[in-house]
């Protein structure tokens, strides 16, 4: 029974590791045999400890046998290299033998392959699936179930992104400057993503959700920890990751319906995680620059704090830098929904109005949101159109209680 | 969509009034951050553009080069910003909350044939 739970715990945590040293040791281009050789360690694993029991060291075992087997697979290339076909050159032989599964070159590997995958000439769509099959051991079916499809189209965009990274001649082995500072921008943003998808993901499973935006915590702190990658940046964006990831316990209900900020029970707010966002977002000012993940994290930490003066005349502020930096229609409705909280309703009705954002279900809902308070009836209208344009079950279950509600409302003001 | 040139002028002798205190100044600057972060906001601002330096010169066809714009003048250009818009009449529409307006200056909107 015991060792039915530790596969698949060390498969998550093992499994994009050995592939990562294997792939530093040769190039990208024999990912496929780096990944052969990993799931032949776990099947192997699996079949050993079931009869013998789990060893003593299990992570020191898969990494024992995942060596023998890269080995022996070299072993079997020479012989069919002698034979005339074409095979590997002879230098990759010996960089193979001597590599280790030290803890400096786990990190480098997977510092490196983090590098690799998040290859700018892939959609952002591809390159988290990419991330989470390559970088964090999640299966095809795992994934699909994260972006709510199905297995088939999953399988297409992995095989269309691993396309790219073959013909993108990217060397994984060495990381010079040069390389990181060109592709650091791709690597951040998809991280943002992956991060994002859990978030915001569409699934209401709650555990794929926090898996995600974990993965997504875990390599950005590798990217914290190499010098070479301990930019301002990746320490701005890891505190928004541990801002947002401390209210995971307050931002849905039993049902999975989703609870405004404001209505959240701050108890539930995960205090550790604020704090180490906070450290993050100490070290990310140290630098001169201001990124749309500095913004993002100090609206986050802005959130954090109990309202009190001038709260929101700060979060308006970032947004307003945020929105300059980069326009999205989520920006320009949170920014509005700020503008209210500091100007009014009224004023942010209008500030609302002026986005036109004629189908987006956020645009309705938030103007039913404000008239609420001013026109009941409006109010109930707005939130129809969000209904009917929300792509999420939930919540449109969600605005139609606030309906509900409202009209409830009406009718006890008209007798 | 076209692009139009939003060109700011107001008196340097009354904008940014000197005797304002750090308060008004910053709560001058939120203005100006809340408008043109509103037209942002609208998916309709090009380039924020810049302010411009007091000081210059003017050349003339004749061979003179004066010190100026003359900062006594009402109407020197302080800045500039590009937006877009279908119309002028929408251009315009933009530019109506501009702060500069609450301080007797005065917003040109240009629509900009591109070369």
């Amino acid at each position: 029974m015991q060792e039915r739970e530790l596969i698949p715990h060390l498969f998550r945590t093992e499994y994009s590791k050995i592939i990562a040293v294997l792939c530093n040791s040769f190039d990208l281009r024999h990912l496929e045999i780096a990944e052969d050789i990993a799931s032949e360690t776990f099947l192997k694993a699996a079949e050993i400890w079931g009869i013998k029991g789990v060893p003593e060291n299990p992570t020191a075992w898969l990494y024992t046998v995942a060596k023998n087997k890269i080995k022996d697979y070299f072993k079997h290339q020479s012989v069919v290299e002698r034979q005339g076909k074409e095979a590997l050159k002879s230098s990759d032989i010996g960089t193979v033998l001597d590599f280790e599964f030290s803890h400096q070159n786990i990190a480098d590997s997977q510092l490196a392959m983090i590098f690799s995958v998040c290859n700018p000439e892939n959609s952002g769509d591809t390159q988290i699936c990419l991330a989470l099959q390559i970088l964090c051991g999640f299966s095809v079916e795992e994934i699909a179930g994260a972006f709510l499809t199905n297995p088939e189209t999953i399988k297409k965009r992995l095989h269309r992104g691993r396309t790219t990274l073959r013909s993108g001649n990217f060397q994984i082995k060495t990381l010079s400057d040069q390389e990181i500072k060109g592709r650091l921008e791709s690597v951040l943003k998809t991280l943002y993503l992956l991060f994002n998808e859990g978030y915001f993901s569409k699934t209401n499973d709650q555990s794929i959700r926090r898996d995600l935006c974990s993965e997504a915590i875990r390599l950005a702190s590798i990217l914290t920890e190499n010098s070479l990658t301990n930019t301002p940046l990746v320490n701005a964006l890891l505190a928004l990751m541990y801002f947002q990831s401390s209210r995971f316990n307050a931002r849905v209900n039993d049902k999975g319906e989703a609870i405004l900020l404001e209505d959240q029970d701050r108890s539930l707010w995960d205090q550790e995680l604020i704090e180490r966002g906070n450290y993050f977002l100490v070290n990310a000012y140290e630098g001169r620059e201001v990124s749309k993940y500095h913004l993002e994290a100090a609206i986050a930490y802005w959130h954090t704090t109990p309202t009190g003066e001038n709260k929101w005349e700060h979060i308006l502020q970032l947004y307003n830098q945020l929105i300059l930096i980069e326009y999205s229609p989520v920006t320009a409705l949170n920014r509005a929904f700020a503008y209210a909280r500091v100007y009014g309703w009224e004023k942010g009705i209008e500030e609302v109005e002026k986005l036109d954002l004629n189908d987006n279900s956020h645009y309705y809902s938030l103007l039913g949101y404000l008239y609420a308070g001013v026109d009941i009836e409006r109010a109930v209208g707005f939130y129809k159109q969000a209904i009917a344009l929300t792509k999420s079950r939930v919540e449109a279950e969600t605005l139609a209680k606030e309906v509900k509600r409202l009209m409830e409302r009406a009718g006890q003001d008209l007798s | 969509m076209k692009d139009f040139l939003l060109i700011y002028r107001a008196d340097y002798n009354t904008y940014p009034d000197p005797k304002k205190s750090p308060e008004e100044m910053q709560a001058l600057v939120q203005k100006w951050m809340n408008w043109v972060a509103g037209i942002a906001a609208q998916e309709k601002l090009v380039d924020r553009g810049n302010r411009l330096v007091k000081s210059g010169k003017v050349l003339k066809g004749n061979g003179s080069a004066s010190d100026g714009p003359y900062t006594e003048i009402k109407e020197s250009i302080m800045g500039y910003s590009i937006i877009k818009a279908m119309t002028l009449d929408e251009a315009s529409k933009l530019a109506e909350g501009c702060p500069i307006l609450s301080y007797d200056g005065s917003v040109e909107v240009r629509e900009i044939n591109a070369i």
